[in-house]
């Protein structure tokens, strides 16, 4: 991800440069499965969902068409209000699900934000945020399309669960901390500005978690 | 092919004059000032002729100016520097100021200082009234900057300096009244005793002299701690070798900067207005952030509302211009413009600020040439976003988007984290 031609941005704070591979490039300037006009009728497609990105606020909407036939995803298609890399992500995402004749939505569910970012040729660290929240609008027209087909118990929301009761610090803190790039409990003590885990047991079950996130995003 | 620079308020050009002025101080005059023979004298005097020189430009005493690395530490040595040597008390400051202030007044607050935070209202500008109301008895600083570094709106600070004096009685003494003027130092009068104020900060990288030098104005018996000791040098409140051929080049830019600011404003405001007008024109829904008049002449700061700053920054970049956002997606802690939340506006109008910046090299042709690209990517751009806002939007367009979520940015304009 570091050959020559990348664009080389630098953050205007840091001087941290920022490597955007060929591809993000390609997906960025000219995106896949953009939504250009608005459905006239919702029921156009068979789910529809808006999510948005607590780690930077970006927003990202998706549209979903089922082949009836063959119950693969036929059609995915979005708008996002993000940078380059939330655009480039998505671009990507929808067309992993939706090539060689599509995805089922259990399938397209597996594809995870590191297979995205693979296919990209990589994203710089603190960018790793913006391929998440596809995965996450996706979630969320997954739940509506199971919820419109009836099959409830395939429905995931993701709950959140309090891991340090003193600081009421739930996992979804935690793996926010993650995205953001902690690595460690005292990174995300960091990042909480908050000296999470003041007792071994919660310590445990942080570094646990942080374990987790770091495998899933990351690993 | 030649590129449109517009981040002239993120760092300038060194002047080829300021360059030349320094360019023996290398390999030939290298001394330590602090050395008795020959080249340690010849050093000292080079220092003392440029601080002159320095307070020659603001009006005031060789003996009040504090050379630093630049403004961040001559703003973190002001704040520090008078609550370290008062010990406790209340400060007054301002909700948009820059890091370099703010932060260290978070700092304070967290360690037991009484920190007001001065609303800036929707034209980014202090009321001095507010400033009026807030003074007391235990007050010790008031830090309010001279022009906003993001969308460059004029602080009243003679007025506010006044005010203070009134408060004071015609007495020495508590409250301080310190100003960063990195960003007015190009474009306004710096005479610190038209302004009032007790400290000044300064630095180079923003007057087309070098980066890592600037200077802290301290009224002589204004009391501050300094932060960097060891070899006691710059009388005592800043230890550390003077780097003599920085400190040259910044004396010779600020006092070019000086000579040319009212030519140069004349120049620019007019090109500004240009700017905002046609882009206005040219754009549906285009906000101007801050005060339209009371701003620094080379200043351009709106909202492009329903796109995020860091795609057109890169569109714009494959265009050959350079300008900044105060999008979250381009800042280290991901948080959007803290400078257009004090404005009241929802954060999607930060996410979508825009910063163009011009300076001695801008003409007309350069902001016609973003004038004739920008219409298009905004196009584009507005095509992929799922948002269409209104222009007098107070509060978040799709909170739902973030439910369950322990988001950053709150549903309600000013107040975030």
């Amino acid at each position: 991800m570091n050959n020559k031609q990348d664009i080389d941005v630098i953050n205007q704070y840091t001087g941290e440069k920022w490597y955007y591979s060929d591809i993000v490039k390609d997906h960025f300037f000219h995106p896949r499965n953009l939504l250009w006009e608005r459905p006239k009728d919702e029921s156009e497609y068979d789910a529809h969902g808006m999510v948005g990105s607590p780690a930077c606020g970006d927003m990202m909407e998706m549209w979903m068409k089922i082949d009836p036939a063959t119950a693969r995803v036929k059609d995915l298609k979005w708008k996002t209000f993000g940078c380059a890399s939330a655009i480039a992500a998505t671009s990507m995402f929808s067309v992993m699900v939706t090539e060689n004749g599509g995805l089922s939505v259990e399938e397209a569910l597996k594809v995870r934000p590191q297979d995205v970012m693979l296919r990209l040729g990589g994203l710089p660290n603190r960018k790793i945020h913006c391929s998440v929240l596809a995965d996450k609008a996706f979630q969320k027209i997954a739940n509506d399309y199971f919820r419109k087909t009836g099959r409830f118990d395939k429905i995931v929301v993701e709950g959140a669960r309090v891991i340090d009761p003193r600081l009421n610090i739930t996992d979804k803190d935690i793996e926010e901390a993650v995205l953001e790039g902690a690595q460690n409990l005292e990174d995300v003590q960091k990042k909480l500005k908050v000296g999470v885990g003041a007792s071994e047991e919660v310590k445990t079950e942080v570094e646990q978690l942080v374990r987790f996130y770091k495998d899933k995003y990351y690993g | 092919m030649k590129r449109i620079y517009l981040d002239y308020a993120a760092t300038t050009p060194t002047d080829q004059r300021v360059k030349d002025a320094m360019g023996r101080f290398w390999t030939e005059e290298f001394g330590n000032a602090g050395g008795l023979y020959e080249e340690g004298r010849r050093a000292k005097e080079n220092l003392r002729a440029s601080r002159e020189q320095i307070a020659r430009a603001i009006g005031a005493r060789p003996d009040e100016i504090i050379f630093t690395s630049g403004g961040t530490e001559s703003d973190n040595l002001a704040i520090f520097g008078v609550s370290g040597a008062a010990k406790h008390g209340h400060i007054i400051t301002t909700e948009f100021e820059h890091h370099a202030v703010l932060e260290p007044c978070q700092r304070l607050k967290k360690e037991g200082f009484d920190v007001t935070f001065l609303d800036v209202g929707e034209d980014g500008i202090v009321k001095p009234e507010n400033v009026k109301r807030s003074l007391r008895p235990e007050t010790i600083l008031v830090s309010i900057m001279y022009a906003n570094n993001e969308i460059g709106t004029i602080q009243p600070i003679a007025e506010i300096g006044k005010i203070i004096k009134e408060f004071k009685g015609g007495g020495a003494g508590y409250p301080y009244f310190h100003t960063d003027a990195c960003q007015a130092a190009g474009y306004l009068d710096l005479n610190v005793n038209k302004l009032g104020v007790d400290l000044m900060t300064v630095n180079g990288s923003k007057i087309y002299g070098p980066k890592g030098i600037g200077f802290l104005y301290k009224r002589a018996g204004v009391k501050i701690k300094p932060q960097i000791i060891g070899g006691g040098q710059e009388m005592r409140m800043r230890s550390g070798t003077e780097p003599v051929a920085l400190i040259v080049g910044l004396a010779k830019a600020l006092e070019i900067a000086q000579a040319e600011r009212v030519a140069e404003s004349a120049r620019l405001a007019p090109l500004r207005d240009y700017f905002v007008s046609e882009i206005q024109r040219r754009v549906p829904k285009v906000i101007l952030n801050g005060h339209p008049a009371k701003r620094l002449p080379n200043n351009i700061n709106i909202s492009i509302l329903d796109i995020e700053g860091e795609a057109l920054v890169l569109y714009l970049d494959a265009k050959r211009i350079s300008f900044s956002t105060g999008s979250a997606c381009t800042s280290e802690s991901l948080e959007p413009s803290h400078v257009i939340l004090a404005l009241g506006k929802p954060y999607e109008f930060a996410h979508a600020s825009m910063r163009f910046t011009m300076g001695r090299s801008t003409t007309k042709e350069d902001l016609d040439y973003v004038l004739n690209e920008l219409p298009n990517a905004v196009l584009w751009l507005r095509k992929v976003s799922p948002l269409n806002l209104e222009a007098g939007a107070k509060s978040m367009s799709h909170p739902e988007a973030f439910a369950g979520e322990n988001l950053k940015v709150k549903a309600k304009s000013k107040s975030y984290k």
